[in-house]
């Protein structure tokens, strides 16, 4: 593939045109080069933060299941649902986007907005039981890192999507684009100097030829002259 | 305003409701797959999807990795973590290296 050159004309035009393409070509590979591996830093250490706040908020999860579950076994279903059918807190997520190495991610802020603080429960304790309260603690202390490891999770979305198209274009710059671009011009170089030979010798012929014509020297030459010791 | 939304098995979401999220009860997968795609038309900016349902439908849900909202964030459901979850971290890692460089050692 890196020995194909493009399809153009083998003139001077063409040659200054891709020289200066070329020129594009290698000032971008550089940049994007560089963009990779401020990207990849940058990723690689988002990655590892993801992995991490994933397994804390899964283990949180699996506390708050257990201590629902608790809380269903001691009272009836539909008293636990009923319970919590009309939540006393409500969530305001408001999302503005930060720009991480020209890829835009999203930043939630959240303000939990209860009716009446320090009582976010929204129910009262004559007809549930004391397991509800433990289970409604650890969600609400749950939220917060959910909030977290969403944001997180998208901007890690984001980050190796950028960083996938970055990286084939780094490729394709390095190994497509600039070898061609390579090929071309040498193409036209040879081709327009293989012109400039052939022109020469064409030049050279036709002086014999002219010289030959203005001096007679073939007939000179018959009569026995010395044309060329003259 | 945006919201936030938790798609999962009835007895998975009730806790989510409790500190006020939008809960979609939902066990089917072709249910969810649509519920997934309305609420992302409407002002959803975080879905948290059930693991169980979201390994069911990774195309929906791949469709959102690559725009900035929603965020479509698999989470575990009460039977515990599938694991999944982490594979979407690990399989984003994949995507951007071109090859798992963070979690191939430890697993």
């Amino acid at each position: 593939m890196a020995d194909e050159r493009l399809n153009v004309n083998p003139t001077r035009m063409q040659l200054t045109r891709l020289k200066r393409r070329l020129a594009t070509a290698r000032r971008g590979h550089k940049l994007m080069k560089d963009k990779r591996d401020e990207l990849m830093k940058n990723f690689l250490e988002l990655a590892k933060e993801n992995a991490r706040l994933r397994s804390e908020v899964e283990e949180a999860l699996a506390v708050v299941y257990k201590d629902f579950e608790k809380a269903r076994a001691v009272m009836s279903s539909e008293v636990l649902e009923e319970s919590l059918m009309y939540p006393k807190q409500g969530v305001k997520l408001s999302v503005s986007r930060r720009n991480i190495m020209s890829v835009n991610v999203p930043v939630f802020d959240f303000t939990a907005a209860a009716e009446e603080r320090g009582n976010l429960l929204p129910y009262g304790f004559a007809r549930t039981s004391g397991e509800l309260d433990g289970a409604m603690a650890a969600v609400t202390a749950v939220f917060p890192d959910l909030l977290e490891l969403a944001a997180r999770e998208k901007e890690t979305q984001l980050l190796a999507a950028e960083l996938e198209k970055t990286r084939r274009r780094v490729n394709a710059l390095e190994y497509v684009m600039i070898p061609r671009l390579e090929n071309t011009i040498r193409y036209i170089q040879m081709k327009l100097d293989e012109n400039e030979r052939g022109s020469q010798t064409r030049l050279m012929k036709v002086k014999d030829m002219v010289l030959n014509d203005a001096h007679s020297y073939a007939e000179r030459l018959r009569e026995g002259e010395d044309v060329i010791g003259r | 305003m945006y919201k936030i939304g938790v798609v999962g098995d009835m007895d998975s979401i009730t806790g989510f409701r409790a500190v006020g999220l939008s809960v979609f009860p939902c066990s089917k997968p072709e249910e969810a797959e649509k519920i997934v795609m309305k609420m992302a038309r409407e002002e959803y900016a975080i879905i948290y999807i059930m693991e169980s349902l979201a390994v069911q439908i990774p195309e929906t849900i791949d469709k959102y990795s690559d725009v900035m909202l929603p965020a479509v964030i698999a989470i575990p459901d009460r039977n515990g973590s599938t694991g999944r979850g982490l594979d979407n971290v690990r399989k984003a890692v994949e995507r951007a290296v071109g090859a798992d460089i963070l979690f191939g050692g430890d697993k």
